[in-house]
């Protein structure tokens, strides 16, 4: 057990480092300047202004030393915790950014990721069992997978804000309002909160029903089922055995999901401008902006890795098969 | 499960209250008014933020009635980096709401007004300028504003980390009583010194003092600082930007000014889809973002109106160029380039591209603030009117012969393929470009529209420190209206002083011509009230455009600005208040504030 865990932290360490490594080098081997983007927003300063607003951003990044210095000053930064000053920020620091942007990220994603499997999966599992929901409802989650997601959250906010104006058309809160600890803030958040949300949420629920439902039809088909069958085991008995095994390519979506969750969900924060980290990260590529880029992206490696070792464990917990292998394997 | 989840939803939620609240504690009414002594030294790598006082704002000015609040958008691309305003990234509104200059200025009526200066005057021999200081204007912690801040301020700009002009033709600037008298280096600059007096923002030299000779000056953020505007710092976060009116603000009494919204909410600009719809719904009261088919929508009943009620809807903000590098083949050849300006019809990228809301522009492309400049019976001797015909025949007479593809061929013989790039996602110049490239493949040009990353545009453009820019053609709209041609002139013609490589900011043609860059200089030598001169060099500037074309005009980008009429009304129309509806950087001081006294509440404030 140990080894096979000392094992995994080896590799996941190796894996931080290559993956960092990588995530330092694209933003800089992708063509353009990000200081000369950030310089010609100021069109209508002097030549000798911009000159001078050029050598002021390129020493404040670090960008005026050679390569490899600037791999190792990025080593010992982020070995300080610190992940450098934005460029699109304009020089603020990486860390402020994302910390200012994951909570909302947080909130939406959690949440949808979660009750859409909880609901997928429950709804998929009854759905393989009767006749009248999969004809029905089931369709409904094929035509919500489908349907490109940014036109979803266009009609939604469309018919939902904009027509009836039940919900906020954009933002994390209102733009009347300043964060307080007051009832008024709280329900105006969760207001901002709710669309968003429910895009999500749709557009994963139909995702997972669709899965869970052929995983179970699958299992219920196998050869073990059959043969519990023969043997006269009461049907929900079967079931549960065939809910059982559905349930672990599931579990490793749902990690997988969860690991990747601190990349935000780009589009739905762009349609809603909701102040998550998608919105960072599409900000960070349009303006070439190297050290939000890397900071956000090292925050998904570990996610990832964080996920993946979960994975890893719960899996012990969750599936019989592992523990025997690792116990095959180990003594 | 379920409630479990419902538990981590609601956990979700309350870290965001929290973290909210924690990172954007701000300095309510009640908090201590910043004063010069809070910033500490400029020493770290890091831009130096003012400390804001820790704790949460309990008064209820933490939410903003709609009927005192303006809310806007279009001048900040990202969250609000910096309010300090020698910084050109600087959020909306801190030169002109926070900080004044001495002058306004109005292009419209071309007239400067006095604004922290009660009024201003050359001597006899135009050597000297002498700034008559206004008496009574108080900063926003109280003090008076001297004299000695003036000239403090403009003293500002010798600091070799702001890299300005202003010091090359200004000998000394001294604080004289209430007066601030500037000399100059031999003959004035009366034109760029003209637009100084508009544009540079005077603050507290108390404040400032440690930041003066600082070659770390734009690392103080300066956030809630001390102003003299009709407007203070009142919170920020990463989507908007909040103002809050100054109640002491000295237009008051001085000139019987007051601005309307107690709030100004300037939100980050986000998506069209988002833009569009805040404005619609009365979300937004004045959007200065480039929104496609208005036109349809200001006769579509949604309350919502332009400085024009017909076309082109919106005044114009500065020129559209094709612009060619002089240092390549076809390009290099004048006549060339004459053909291809004689080729396209920029009426095309006016209607279909458009819907009319630009306007073609002046083959000088002088904008139409400028247009007492252009030497019309000049212009239309010289100017190209889209002939494809005489397009056609001027390259064959210059020696272009047509290919086997229909295309005109090099004098010798090679191919042309001319790449035109603009960004990708600017979807009006994205269609504009292949009607331009329809335009040419007539008479017989081959443009090929690209639109590579913005970054690759700009690398491709600029070019780097060893390697000269290896673009073809493109598009670029970089000088603003302003007090004088010279500007445009600059731009155009500039020979020394311009950067190579990544921070090039003007003739990306890399025209050379010293005949024209003399008569620039000459025209920003000539006082602004000697209209007679500057029309003369203007004029053989023109003609220098005309026949060299080294950047060849297309159309007149809008100042785009519409407007929403359910919570303010009396917005600046060619009706009524004839003032500038932009909050873009510069806009304020060229008579923007004016739509802010007066702007008209519909609903009385509850």
């Amino acid at each position: 057990m140990r080894h096979y865990f000392t094992r995994k932290l080896f590799t996941y360490l190796l894996t931080f480092f290559v993956a960092a490594t990588i995530d330092w080098l694209i933003p800089r081997l992708a063509p353009g300047d990000p200081v000369a983007i950030l310089v010609t927003k100021t069109s209508g300063i002097t030549p000798a202004a911009a000159a001078a607003l050029y050598d002021y951003y390129n020493k404040l990044f670090g960008l005026n030393q050679p390569l490899p210095m600037q791999y190792l000053n990025f080593w010992n930064e982020l070995l300080h915790g610190n992940l450098g000053l934005s460029i699109y920020g304009n020089g603020q620091p990486v860390m402020d950014m994302i910390m200012g942007a994951v909570p909302y990220t947080l909130a939406l994603l959690v949440p949808a990721i979660l009750l859409s499997w909880w609901a997928g999966n429950s709804f998929g599992a009854l759905a393989a069992r009767r006749k009248w929901l999969d004809n029905s409802v089931l369709p409904v989650g094929y035509i919500l997978t489908a349907t490109p997601y940014m036109w979803l959250a266009l009609v939604l906010s469309f018919v939902l804000s904009f027509s009836f104006r039940i919900f906020p058309l954009s933002g994390g809160y209102g733009f009347n309002l300043e964060p307080t600890l007051s009832w008024l803030f709280f329900t105006d958040l969760v207001a901002h909160w709710v669309l968003p949300f429910l895009s999500l949420f749709l557009v994963m629920f139909g995702g997972w029903a669709i899965g869970m439902r052929n995983m179970i039809i699958y299992e219920l088909e196998s050869d073990y089922s059959r043969y519990l069958g023969a043997l006269g085991a009461p049907q929900s008995l079967i079931r549960k055995y065939a809910f059982r095994n559905a349930m672990l390519p599931q579990i490793t979506g749902l990690a997988l999901q969860l690991g990747v969750i601190v990349a935000g969900a780009l589009v739905t924060e762009i349609v809603f401008a909701y102040p998550g980290i998608g919105h960072l990260v599409f900000a960070a590529i349009q303006n070439e902006d190297y050290f939000l880029l890397q900071g956000i992206f090292l925050f998904i490696i570990i996610g990832v890795l964080v996920a993946n070792f979960i994975v890893d464990i719960v899996y012990v917990l969750v599936d019989p098969r592992t523990r025997v292998a690792m116990r095959g394997g180990t003594e | 499960m379920q409630r479990g989840t419902r538990v981590l939803g609601l956990i979700a939620a309350v870290s965001i209250v929290a973290s909210a609240c924690g990172s954007t504690a701000t300095p309510s009414a009640a908090a201590p008014t910043n004063s010069g002594t809070q910033p500490t030294a400029v020493t770290s790598t890091a831009p130096v933020a003012t400390p804001a006082p820790s704790g949460l704002p309990l008064t209820d000015t933490t939410q903003y009635p709609r009927a005192q609040t303006l809310y806007t958008s279009g001048k900040q691309w990202g969250a609000p980096p910096t309010w300090n305003p020698f910084d050109p990234n600087m959020a909306m509104g801190v030169v002109g709401l926070q900080y004044e200059t001495l002058f306004l200025y109005d292009p419209i009526k071309d007239v400067y007004t006095p604004w922290l200066a009660s009024g201003g005057s050359w001597d006899s021999a135009k050597t000297t300028y002498t700034i008559n200081v206004r008496q009574g204007v108080k900063w926003s912690d109280g003090t008076a504003l001297t004299a000695a801040d003036v000239a403090f301020s403009l003293n500002i700009y010798s600091n070799a980390a702001l890299g300005s002009t202003f010091f090359t033709f200004v000998d000394k600037v001294v604080a004289d009583g209430n007066n601030v008298v500037v000399t100059f280096k031999g003959t004035p600059a009366y034109q760029e010194f003209m637009s100084a007096l508009y544009n540079d923002p005077i603050v507290p030299a108390a404040v400032w003092q440690q930041y003066a000779a600082s070659p770390d000056i734009l690392k103080f953020l300066n956030q809630s600082g001390v102003g003299s505007g009709p407007y203070a710092y009142k919170t920020a976060a990463q989507d908007r930007m909040v103002w809050v009116k100054n109640p002491n603000w000295w237009a008051t009494s001085a000139l019987g000014l007051s601005v309307a919204p107690t709030y100004i909410v300037d939100i980050v600009n986000s998506s069209n889809n988002v833009a569009l719809g805040e404005l619609l719904s009365g979300g937004l009261d004045l959007d200065n973002n480039y929104l496609p088919g208005i036109a349809q929508i200001v006769n579509g009943g949604y309350n919502v109106t332009t400085y024009y009620a017909g076309a082109p809807y919106m005044l114009s903000g500065n020129t559209a160029w094709l612009i060619p590098n002089t240092k390549k083949k076809p390009l290099d050849d004048p006549a060339f380039r004459r053909a291809l300006a004689e080729a396209i019809n920029p009426q095309n990228v006016v209607v279909k591209d458009y819907g009319n809301i630009v306007a073609a522009a002046d083959p000088t492309g002088l904008l139409p603030v400028w247009s007492k400049y252009i030497d019309t019976a000049q212009t239309k001797t010289l100017g190209a009117t889209f002939n494809t015909a005489k397009a056609i025949s001027d390259l064959a007479a210059a020696g272009y012969k047509k290919g086997s593809d229909g295309f005109v061929t090099n004098k010798d013989g090679s191919a042309i393929k001319l790449n035109l790039e603009v960004p990708d996602g600017w979807s009006d110049w994205m269609e504009a470009e292949t009607l331009i490239a329809a335009d040419a493949k007539a008479a017989g040009i081959n443009i090929n529209p690209t639109h590579p990353a913005y970054a690759t545009v700009v690398d491709d453009r600029n070019g780097t420190a060893t390697a000269a820019p290896t673009f073809d053609l493109v598009i670029n709209n970089d000088v603003q209206i302003g007090n004088t041609p010279w500007t445009y002139y600059d731009y155009i013609f500039r020979q020394p002083e311009i950067a190579q490589g990544a921070a090039r900011n003007r003739n990306y043609e890399q025209y050379d011509n010293k005949d024209a860059w003399t008569l620039v200089q000459k025209l920003d030598q000539t006082p602004t009230d000697d209209l007679a001169d500057m029309k003369t060099i203007a004029s053989a500037l023109q003609k220098i455009q005309l026949t060299d074309e080294p950047v060849i005009p297309l159309w007149y980008n809008g100042e785009w600005s519409q407007v929403n009429n359910s919570v303010w009304t009396n917005w600046p129309s060619d009706k009524g208040n004839q003032v500038q509806p932009a909050t873009w950087n510069g806009y304020w001081q060229m008579g923007a504030i004016y739509m802010l006294t007066n702007l008209k509440a519909v609903a009385p404030a509850s």
